[in-house]
């Protein structure tokens, strides 16, 4: 079957290329990158691209799709769907499932349900460690050929400094990167928002950026020693951006992802004890918003990451500190990159570069290039499209954003996986 | 009348508000003082008192205002979270709320949630303490007491001393008695004091000498180690060396200088039994404003609803 991708500015910076391109699909795959025009039309399905993006699939690496165990939250086709309606074409699933991915069977399952129900393509990530205790290696080689594409106890640290150093040696010969959420459970305990002025006033005990940027210089310094690749989750403060930076200085094998949300609000949105804004780590102040916007216009924060972590209302409509970590991010992530476009911070061409090419190549799969005989995911964007977030009209299960009722501008209007339409804005015809 | 449903702290009551409070809680202060202790005021009102938190006094301060005001008083002992039975907060709010009381008063462990809880319902909701939050009714009782003793609260030094971080009497106090004029400072061991502080407009001191100098008021906070699962400090033996308000500690204060401390007081802790029952203190004062302060809360909440009759 071919597709004809018509005339959108195809922004392609693996083949340095941003310009009016017809884009020619066949058999899931680019069979041809051809000029606005020169495109053949003796094909079925034409699309029409005019004033539209053209860019490689989005691929997330950092989602929780809450399957196995958690489907009241979120399962494999409503996260994918979700993803879709995002343009997100690929996610990376996190492994703090029930059970807990964290052996060759679960990653099975996980990519036969997949490949049974979901509408983009799903790349399980593995444990680190058993049940994500922190005590003994998962059987991280097995779950590697049965196809995770990372390692991660996301969710919760690696709090054994030792446990972390076993863990990069092993990855390091089977080429996987070893994702850390840097959290130094001690001084995060009982935490529920950014600590300062802010929490003093609201009476709820604070996380201090500390408890983030200490874990951050141990594992950087375990990196150094192991020569393994670390890739550091959910950037929220900006020591962690100055640690990344100067370790990338040092020619230290790191890299890392920064959010939406912790780029686009801060600790203010808690006000009035608001559990969608409660997160893990916890939305800061403007001054680490500016540095990671620094980092992302740098290249020191290599990609951008939704974290999305959906949860029902049992974990939400309770007191705030009792309420869970998490906000869900698949249909936001989109439009709230495109703002840092529209604020100068970054360029088009680095926005793909956040969103496809340095996510393919740091858990090392397909995409994140439109090349000839390239997967045909890709994602095609109305820049400048209006719409207000409503979140009864989300595909996610879970409902939980802070961003309901923002206006945005730019949207994901077909989202194409292996060649495939797989979701398609109403009124695009 | 109080042109607002909830109390749920002084954080943004005006000092119009605040005095219509202390003025009510004057005139209602003599029926307490009657043979039949009994107004007909709140006759027909329902009063849920929602207690997610063991509290021996303020319950029973409030108890005992709704009574006296001829008000239908319920009690209810909830566990600490709702989570626990399997529905939320705001399920728990709405099942009160289908049997229509006229004001819920919610003590609660968690900072916010009397403030969900009002948000979920049509009732008055008073706050009875939240978490390391506010106090409201707690902070209105301190400003009358203080303005008795002293005549007016604008221009009095005060000085609260103790565990700064985790005392929701502490904001109340600090909002309410800025609002009202006063200068304050608040003194504690650093691992007790809480970030940006300072930025309440208060002073900060990490002795207790420094704090008391001066000082017209002092308010002293339990310490309460038990509650704490990771202790700030190492024995109430050491903090009693540095922060236990004694009687030679009070020859630094002016000599008319008044205790206060909102209990339970921890004898021989924060507090020496000699100063807690002492002529400077104003402890047992406290607690008897705390009913009329409740009873005016009450009043100006559920009292003039219908009609004004």
């Amino acid at each position: 079957m071919k597709v004809l991708i018509r005339g959108g500015r195809l922004i392609d910076p693996a083949q340095g290329l941003d310009g009016l391109y017809d884009l020619l699909l066949k058999d899931g795959k680019v069979a041809d990158v051809s000029p606005a025009g020169k495109g053949k039309s003796d094909v079925a399905t034409v699309i029409d691209a005019d004033g539209l993006l053209v860019i490689p699939g989005i691929i997330d690496i950092h989602t929780h799709l809450r399957d196995p165990g958690y489907e009241y939250k979120e399962d494999i086709e409503s996260g994918t769907l979700a993803a879709a309606a995002g343009g997100v074409t690929a996610v990376a699933c996190m492994a703090n499932t029930k059970p807990v991915n964290d052996n060759a069977a679960i990653t099975q399952d996980i990519l036969k349900k997949a490949g049974d129900t979901g509408h983009v393509r799903v790349y399980p990530i593995g444990a680190m460690t058993k049940g994500l205790a922190g005590k003994e290696l998962a059987e991280i080689a097995s779950m590697k050929s049965a196809g995770i594409v990372a390692v991660s106890d996301d969710g919760m640290p690696v709090v054994s400094s030792e446990m972390m150093r076993v863990g990069l040696e092993y990855c390091r010969p089977l080429d996987l990167t070893v994702i850390s959420h840097p959290e130094d459970l001690g001084l995060s305990a009982g935490g529920s928002m950014n600590e300062g002025y802010l929490s003093t006033i609201m009476g709820l005990k604070g996380i201090p950026r500390a408890a983030e940027d200490v874990m951050v210089m141990r594992d950087i310094a375990l990196a150094q020693l192991t020569g393994a690749k670390l890739h550091i989750a959910h950037i929220s403060t900006a020591g962690i951006v100055s640690l990344v930076r100067e370790a990338k200085r040092r020619g230290i094998r790191v890299t890392a992802e920064a959010a939406p949300h912790h780029f686009s609000l801060t600790e203010d949105a808690v006000k009035g004890y608001r559990t969608d804004a409660k997160m893990s780590p916890p939305l800061r102040e403007s001054s680490d918003i500016q540095a990671i916007k620094e980092g992302l216009k740098d290249g020191t924060i290599d990609l951008i990451a939704t974290d999305h972590a959906p949860h029902s209302t049992i974990e939400k409509d309770v007191e705030f500190d009792h309420a869970a970590n998490g906000i869900i991010g698949l249909e936001t992530l989109l439009p709230l990159t495109l703002r840092l476009v529209d604020e100068g911070v970054l360029s088009l061409t680095q926005m793909v570069e956040k969103l496809s090419v340095n996510p393919a190549a740091i858990i090392g799969v397909e995409g994140g290039s439109l090349k000839k005989g390239m997967p045909a995911d890709i994602t095609i964007i109305d820049p400048e499209m209006k719409f207000k977030v409503d979140r009864k009209k989300m595909k996610s299960k879970s409902k939980n954003t802070p961003f309901h009722g923002w206006e945005m501008k730019g949207k994901a209007v077909y989202t194409i996986v292996d060649g495939k339409v797989v979701y398609k804005e109403d009124n695009y015809d | 009348m109080l042109k607002r449903k909830d109390i749920l702290g002084l954080s943004d009551l005006k000092k119009e508000e605040l005095e219509l409070i202390l003025d009510t809680a004057e005139s209602l202060r003599e029926v307490s003082d009657r043979d039949i202790k009994k107004v007909p005021t709140l006759r027909g009102k329902t009063i849920i008192n929602l207690f997610f938190e063991a509290s021996t006094r303020t319950r029973t301060s409030f108890e005992i205002a709704g009574k006296r005001m001829s008000a239908d008083v319920i009690n209810i002992s909830a566990s600490s979270s709702s989570t626990v039975k399997g529905e939320t907060l705001i399920d728990t709010a709405r099942n009160l709320q289908a049997m229509s009381p006229d004001v819920v008063v919610v003590r609660h462990a968690s900072s916010g949630a009397p403030h969900m809880i009002a948000e979920a319902i049509d009732a008055s909701v008073i706050n009875a303490g939240d978490g390391c939050h506010e106090h409201p009714s707690q902070g209105l009782l301190d400003l009358l007491t203080i303005r008795q003793a002293k005549g007016s609260i604008e221009g009095c030094r005060v000085a609260i001393i103790g565990d700064i971080e985790h005392s929701r009497v502490v904001r109340s106090n600090i909002y309410g008695l800025k609002t009202m004029g006063a200068d304050l400072v608040v003194a504690g061991l650093p691992t007790m004091m809480p970030a940006g502080i300072e930025k309440m407009g208060v002073d900060v001191a990490y002795s207790i000498d420094a704090a008391i100098k001066g000082a017209d008021v002092i308010m002293m906070l339990r310490i309460q180690k038990e509650r704490l699962s990771n202790p700030l400090f190492p024995t109430e033996r050491e903090y009693s060396i540095a922060f236990g308000l004694n009687s030679k500690r009070l020859e630094l204060a002016k000599k008319d200088v008044v205790i206060m401390h909102p209990g339970p007081i921890n004898r021989g802790v924060e507090i020496a039994p000699e100063v807690a029952d002492g002529s400077h203190s104003l402890i047992l004062d406290q607690v008897k404003n705390g009913v009329a302060v409740r009873m005016a809360l009450l009043y100006l909440l559920a009292g003039l609803k219908q009609g004004d009759n």
